[in-house]
């Protein structure tokens, strides 16, 4: 293993010297923009994420509004939507749109796209010790798609007819005809086109990833010595390989059914005062297709951010992480497991109960792997001796809105319960908190941990304080509060609940969490300006600022292309070598030979000295 | 409330801010502490915030329960509601348990271990009987609540509808609900999405003799204890049947039947007795998004004694009394080109399988 390990590392070496002759001609346009540098495609992937993560938010500010204060004139808005306001009131179809893109935009644009593109790209060849990613043209055509894709989306949402409405998960038949809704035509057609394009990029990204995880390790990174980020990474890439295909072909046929005239998923219907041809096809057809991506997705959008905090969590408490093989373990489980838990999203849909059964049993066995990490994390902490850095803050964040989160997935997992509480308040604060808080915090953890290796520059720390406590206390503000109203049995998507008696209730409640909202969304600028201030002025950092193990600070402060100037380090050790009892420093680097610590080296690892030795011996040879 | 609400985040604002405002003031006097590697007395701050979080946060959750609850849900009104009902709530406690142990080492754990120069961290990378336990005590508390929960979704969903169960359809079309009921023959005449046009909303086949019984009140009628089967469908998009009230919910999907039985126990009277209000009313809403309307499909439901529910069905006229012109016209068109209407439907029918 290791020596063919060698054989291909050394061969690379060449390869990459020869990269850097060229590299020093290369124009601003093939440096900054046309770039198949991973490390300048990493920052193009967080800087659209981030854009799109204004986008997104905002457009859940414009729905809290409506939300938060039912009667309030929204006139003053009009400069902004124009037609989409009228008579002071939110057009119920555009409330819809909103709530549409602003799922798309959350789950695939900023969580997908900005949370891998940003930290696969960044530290898989960082990490493993390799120069660049297995092929450096089509990551940068991942990006480039990621763009067309984002274009589209984009030019959609100020289409005449407005962006598509029918919910994230786009259920025919209301997506296929356009006489169901006005998102329903040009609006739907440029979503799915965006989504088509999405996925090319997605797969192109994912299969980078994992050739580049098997082939280009550095000689001794074998992979139980892969750090849990390149392991989260790893398998986050091949769950996308897996599930986006089959959303293509849901999509695809979706295509068909719009614009063919095909029926598979359209019966039996009689819309706008016509009875239409179709006939034999099922709705429930793409429910299937759908959630068989859905549900993965909802793990490819967590697992990056848990990799990316047990890297942080572990270099923090200065402690290694607890369980290291357990953690590989459950997320192979929680992978495997995620394949075949979708139609947990389908229990009251009319699919047969007795498959209803089948999902409730699987779903609630996913819950094991995932406590798993939960307990791990903890343990983690437990006598540790922990620095408190912004990254790790957000990290401990994270923990907590997974347990929060994952544990009332306990009770939508039982079918029993789900008829009740499917499509309420519930469900939204669920997939809120396990979801897209801890995910949004495992990403901003994630920026301000490796925002010193991207840009050689540290951030503000006190900013960073406040943005942690604004943020941490303000989500949960947010989405707390939603439980007790999907208690209350209040539905998803509805413009305004004022119409029924059982709803007309928490109108308090209602305005509080706007309210909340608003302040956590606008401390999210503080983010924002300490990133863009930062990258400019920020305090110069040192090679290895957090005292990290990985190899990622191997590098200079600001690596070149080609990430090592000389030769990429070995590696000898895990990555997880935190206050090692007899050790002169509390952390000991990957890179360093079990032969020079001889005072710190635990029983069997003195045993390996010498096969080490040797293999040093070979590859000084090489 | 709100405001206790209100205040108590601005208080916790402003304890965040003055703590962190103290660490600068301390770092400005210590300015030693700039070179070292962990500001020691700012780092301990995040420790004390997280166990003040804590506390904030569960008596802020289970305070706001106790103001919350007489907004939730009144008692369930269907057999099978009160047993999901209670199911719901031993998993709650079961949930917050956890949910309570894990958070209070999770933020209590950096309280304790703050960073001290003079402390090393404990080397600690596994402990496989530790990981067992913590594996297998969540795996048997799931496996509990998964029994309990697989023995009522089988009593739910599986269950035969008993001979004198009520059928009634119900149809979801953007944006309102229509029901039918099938009159003193107890079946519903057959429907053909073609036949559907503004006077014939379902699209009843007029030919169908036990069509001509069935009515289409505007309410929705329930007799107490007496078993209900909601046959559910829809007409252009995905509607879902919600009856919040009864635990009840089913999409509405066009072109496939779904159903839904359940008994309901409390009629619309003693609700409003027990809730005190007595305008009280049950209502059927829509839960599956179906555009423009969605939030708008309210629909009244009744429940009724035995006796009150004998004497509404009596006074409700049939469809086709109601419509005796369009009835009789249909009727000729149909049974004119009985070929040609005939293997239509057929074929209908067969496609729809
Ligand atoms: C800025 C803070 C956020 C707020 C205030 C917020 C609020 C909301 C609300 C109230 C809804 C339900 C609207 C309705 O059903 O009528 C919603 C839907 C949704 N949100 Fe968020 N959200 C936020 C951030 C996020 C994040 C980070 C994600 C990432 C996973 C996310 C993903 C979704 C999804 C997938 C939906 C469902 C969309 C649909 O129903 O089709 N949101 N959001
Ligand atoms: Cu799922
Ligand atoms: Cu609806």
């Amino acid at each position: 293993m290791s020596t063919v390990n060698l054989h291909i590392d050394s061969h690379d070496d060449v390869h990459a010297h020869d990269h850097e002759h060229e590299h020093h001609e290369l124009p601003f346009i093939r440096k900054y923009i046309f770039s198949e540098d991973h490390k300048v495609i990493a920052k193009q992937f967080l800087i659209s994420g981030m854009f799109w993560a204004i986008i997104g938010g905002g457009m859940s500010m414009l729905f809290r509004l409506q939300l938060g204060f039912p009667g309030q004139s929204l006139e003053w808005l009009k400069p902004l939507l124009g037609g989409w306001i009228e008579n002071g009131k939110m057009n119920p179809e555009f409330y819809l749109a909103l709530v549409t893109m602003h799922g798309t935009i959350m789950v695939f644009f900023v969580l997908t796209a900005g949370l891998s593109g940003t930290f696969s790209n960044f530290l898989i060849p960082l990490q493993i010790g390799a120069r660049d990613m297995a092929s450096g043209f089509l990551n940068m055509l991942s990006y480039w798609f990621f763009f067309l894709s984002s274009v589209i989306m984009f030019v959609s949402i100020f289409t005449e007819t407005g962006p598509a409405s029918g919910g994230w998960v786009i259920y025919p038949p209301l997506s296929a005809l356009p006489q169901a809704m006005s998102g329903s035509g040009l609006g739907m057609t440029l979503w799915l086109c965006s989504m088509a394009i999405f996925i090319v990029s997605s797969l192109l990204g994912s299969i980078n990833y994992i050739t580049t995880v098997i082939n280009l390790r550095t000689a001794g990174m074998s992979f139980l010595r892969m750090p849990l980020t390149i392991w989260a990474f790893f398998v986050t890439a091949i769950i996308g390989v897996l599930s986006f295909p089959v959303l293509f072909s849901a999509a695809l046929l979706l295509i068909f059914d719009r614009s063919f005239g095909t029926s598979f998923y359209l019966s039996e219907i009689y819309i706008a005062g016509e009875a239409l041809h179709n006939v034999g096809g099922s709705p429930l057809l793409f429910q299937h297709l759908f959630w068989f991506l859905g549900h993965p997705e909802v793990y490819i959008v967590l697992l990056p951010a848990l990799g990316i905090t047990s890297e942080i969590i572990a270099t923090n408490s200065r402690k290694p992480i607890f369980g290291y093989k357990a953690m590989i373990g459950s997320i192979f489980g929680i992978a495997f497991l995620s394949f075949i838990v979708w139609a947990h999203h389908m229990f009251v849909t009319g699919m047969n109960p007795f498959l209803g059964s089948i999902f409730m049993l699987l779903t609630l066995i996913i819950a094991v792997p995932s406590a798993v990490k939960a307990f791990n994390y903890i343990a983690t902490l437990w006598r540790g001796n922990i620095v408190f850095t912004p990254a790790m803050l957000f990290s401990i964040g994270l923990v907590s809105y997974f347990i929060s989160g994952g544990l009332t997935g306990l009770i939508l997992g039982n079918a029993a319960l789900d008829i009740q509480l499917h499509d309420t308040y519930f469900v939204v604060a669920h997939f809120h908190l396990v979801m897209g808080s801890a995910s949004f915090f495992g990403m901003v953890a994630g920026v301000y941990h490796w925002f010193p290796k991207m840009f050689g520059r540290m951030m503000d720390n006190r900013l960073g304080y406040i943005h942690f406590w604004v943020t941490f206390v303000g989500a949960y503000l947010v989405f707390f509060p939603m439980h007790y109203i999907g208690i209350a049995g209040f539905p998803r998507r509805y413009y305004s609940w004022t119409g029924f008696q059982a709803f007309d209730t928490f109108t308090d409640l209602n305005a509080f969490i706007s309210v909340a909202a608003f302040v956590t969304f606008s401390a999210q600028f503080i983010f924002v300006f300490n990133f863009l201030y930062s990258i400019f002025k920020g305090k110069k950092a040192p090679m290895n600022p957090w005292h990290s193990n990985t190899l990622e600070w191997t590098t200079p402060v600001n690596p070149g292309h080609g990430n090592w100037p000389g030769e990429i380090p070995i590696v000898y050790r895990w990555p997880y070598d935190y206050s090692k009892p007899g050790a002169a420093d509390d952390f000991i680097p990957q890179n360093i030979p079990l032969s020079s610590t001889p005072e710190s080296n635990l029983p069997y690892e003195a045993e390996m000295v010498k096969e080490e030795q040797e293999e040093m011996k070979a590859s000084n040879a090489h | 409330m709100i405001s206790i609400l209100i205040i108590s985040g601005i208080l916790l604002f402003a304890i965040v801010f003055a703590l962190l405002f103290r660490t600068q003031v301390l770092l400005n006097v210590l300015k030693g502490s700039y070179n070292k590697r962990v500001d020691v007395a700012g780092n301990k701050v995040h420790g004390i915030l997280f166990v003040i979080f804590m506390i904030v946060f569960f008596v802020g959750m289970f305070g706001y329960h106790e103001i919350a609850k007489k907004d939730y849900l009144p008692d369930a009104a269907s057999i099978h509601g009160a047993e999901a009902d209670s199911l719901f709530w031993i998993s709650m406690i079961v949930i917050l348990i956890a949910f309570v142990i894990t958070n209070i080492l999770l933020f209590v754990f950096p309280y304790l271990y703050a960073y001290k120069e003079d402390r090393r961290g404990y080397f600690y990378p596994d402990n496989h009987t530790i990981e067992r336990i913590w594996t297998i005590v969540p795996a048997i508390v799931l496996v509990i609540l998964l029994f309990s929960g697989l023995k009522l979704w089988t009593n739910i969903t599986q269950t035969e509808a008993p001979a004198n169960s009520t059928v009634i359809e119900i149809m979801g079309k953007q944006f309102a609900w229509q029901v039918r009921y099938p009159g003193k023959d107890n079946r519903l005449g057959e429907y053909n999405f073609r036949r559907i046009d503004p006077n014939n909303e379902f699209g009843i086949k007029v030919e169908d003799k036990s069509s001509e019984d069935d009515f289409i009140p505007r309410e929705l009628h329930f007799q107490k204890g007496n078993p209900v089967l909601l046959k559910i469908r829809a007409r252009d998009v995905i509607h879902s049947v919600f009856l919040p009230h009864f635990r009840v919910k089913m999409d509405a999907v066009p072109g496939m039947q779904t159903s839904f039985l359940f008994t309901p126990t409390i009629s619309t009277n003693e609700m409003r007795t027990k809730t005190g209000d007595p305008k009280f009313n049950y209502e059927l809403a829509c839960t599956e998004v179906c555009g423009r309307g969605h939030f708008a499909m309210r629909f009244l439901v009744v429940v009724d004694e035995p006796a009150e529910y004998q004497k509404w069905v009596a006074s409700q006229k049939s469809w086709k009394s109601q419509n005796e012109d369009y009835f009789a016209e249909t009727l000729k068109k149909v049974t004119a080109t009985p070929k040609a209407t005939e293997t239509k439907v057929h074929k209908d029918e067969l496609s729809s399988l």
